[in-house]
């Protein structure tokens, strides 16, 4: 199942033309899977990649995972009957890719509601993650972001965005600080998740690891990994450090006591406690459990 | 329904299933399974092959399938999308056909 605030620290990349990948991708502990409809696949296998992914939606027992899969566009032949097999299906997320406009959120999530109900699916049972990957698309990443209750979250394809401003990727990420910015307080102002970019290259483990704390410190929600190995690194950066969790407790203990004391004013070691702290300590708690 | 094409899916990769589908002059369905498993899992291999091409009403269809170790669900998939392709259906194709409760 899926809801607006679950955990989404890692969404793991899978091709749907692999069925090897497929079968195995519940086992390395993403909090999300994304099966890949769109770029990954060559035009000759648009088709087969539909039906692998749709049989192994209908088969395979992913257990508490958060299934997405990233469909093709409305401007390709493929995108509608994509939405429908994954609707069919009973996929948690639809991701868009190229997402640069309201109407873009729009009519897919009209396409959502009409196989929706052609299989019998409760209406907004499926949830939509839109992909900004160009200037425009970040421009408008308020708008998207508020384009639909459907909406779980919003992503960052930073290969497609930095060709569009003319740039390259850097290992310092000083190109996508602007939209990586602006798409986390679209996001946040729509109270959805932010979602960064792939890292893709899987050897470099200190850059990556460099990139994933700069995500975490910017407030992101996790990141697209496209090798299992990404994942522990995402994870362990995730994690609350030890003193963050018992502060967190001694918060949430405050609280606790404040309002069985019938307080309205609350202090821990003479510090105020309002409410961007507890929020904070609640998140670190959730967090910590996850990581279990 | 009739095929108007010969066609394939899937690749010879460890954990698919490779499905190649024709024509053939006797009038019923014929399956030929080479599998790393086919001992154990033959049969049902075939019987899973078989109900795909039962599902759309295909008669007089040879298969000819080369299994690596697939799981059912890549089975599936790997007949629905060679079917789908020897229909010539494979572009716009209607999912509600394809689409089973499980």
């Amino acid at each position: 199942m899926t809801n607006k605030d679950r955990l989404r620290r890692t969404m793991l990349y899978v091709p749907g033309s692999n069925p090897g990948m497929i079968a195995d991708s519940m086992i390395y502990g993403a909090d999300s899977i994304m099966f890949d409809l769109e770029d990954s696949i060559s035009l000759k296998e648009k088709d087969t990649a539909r039906h692998l992914v749709y049989e192994a939606l209908k088969q395979l027992d992913f257990g508490e995972v958060e299934l997405v899969c990233r469909v093709n566009g409305l401007d390709t032949p493929y995108g509608e009957r994509d939405i429908e097999a994954m609707v069919a299906a009973g996929i948690h997320v639809i991701r868009l890719p190229k997402t640069e406009t309201v109407q873009d959120v729009k009519a897919v999530e009209i396409l959502i509601e009409q196989y929706e109900k052609k299989y019998g699916l409760e209406t907004g049972s499926i949830k939509m993650m839109a992909a900004v990957e160009s200037a425009l698309g970040i421009m408008n990443a308020h708008e998207i972001a508020h384009a639909s209750k459907r909406l779980v979250g919003i992503a960052i394809g930073a290969e497609d965005y930095v060709t569009n401003l003319k740039t390259t990727r850097s290992a310092s990420g000083i190109e996508l600080i602007y939209a990586r910015s602006q798409l986390l307080n679209a996001a946040r102002s729509a109270g959805i998740a932010a979602l960064d970019t792939v890292f893709s290259d899987v050897e470099d483990i200190e850059n990556f690891d460099n990139e994933v704390r700069l995500i975490k410190q910017l407030g992101f929600d996790g990141k697209s990994v496209i090798n299992p190995r990404q994942i522990p690194i995402v994870h362990e950066i995730f994690t609350p450090t030890e003193h963050e969790v018992t502060h967190a407790q001694a918060v949430i203990e405050a609280i606790k006591e404040a309002e069985a004391k019938g307080l309205g004013v609350i202090s821990l070691k003479g510090k105020m406690i309002d409410k961007p702290i507890v929020d904070r300590a609640i998140r670190i708690i959730e967090l910590k459990k996850a990581s279990r | 329904m009739e095929i108007v094409k010969s066609s394939s899916a899937g690749t010879l990769d460890s954990c698919d299933i490779q499905i190649r589908i024709e024509t053939n002059e006797i009038g019923t369905n014929e399956i030929y399974l080479k599998s790393v498993v086919e001992m154990q899992f033959g049969d049902q291999i075939k019987s899973l092959i078989s109900g795909v091409l039962d599902k759309h009403n295909l008669k007089g269809v040879t298969v000819n399938a080369v299994d690596r170790g697939a799981l059912d669900c890549t089975i599936k998939a790997r007949v629905e999308s060679a079917v789908m392709r020897a229909l010539g259906r494979e572009i716009l194709e209607d999912w509600s056909v394809i689409h089973h409760d499980k």
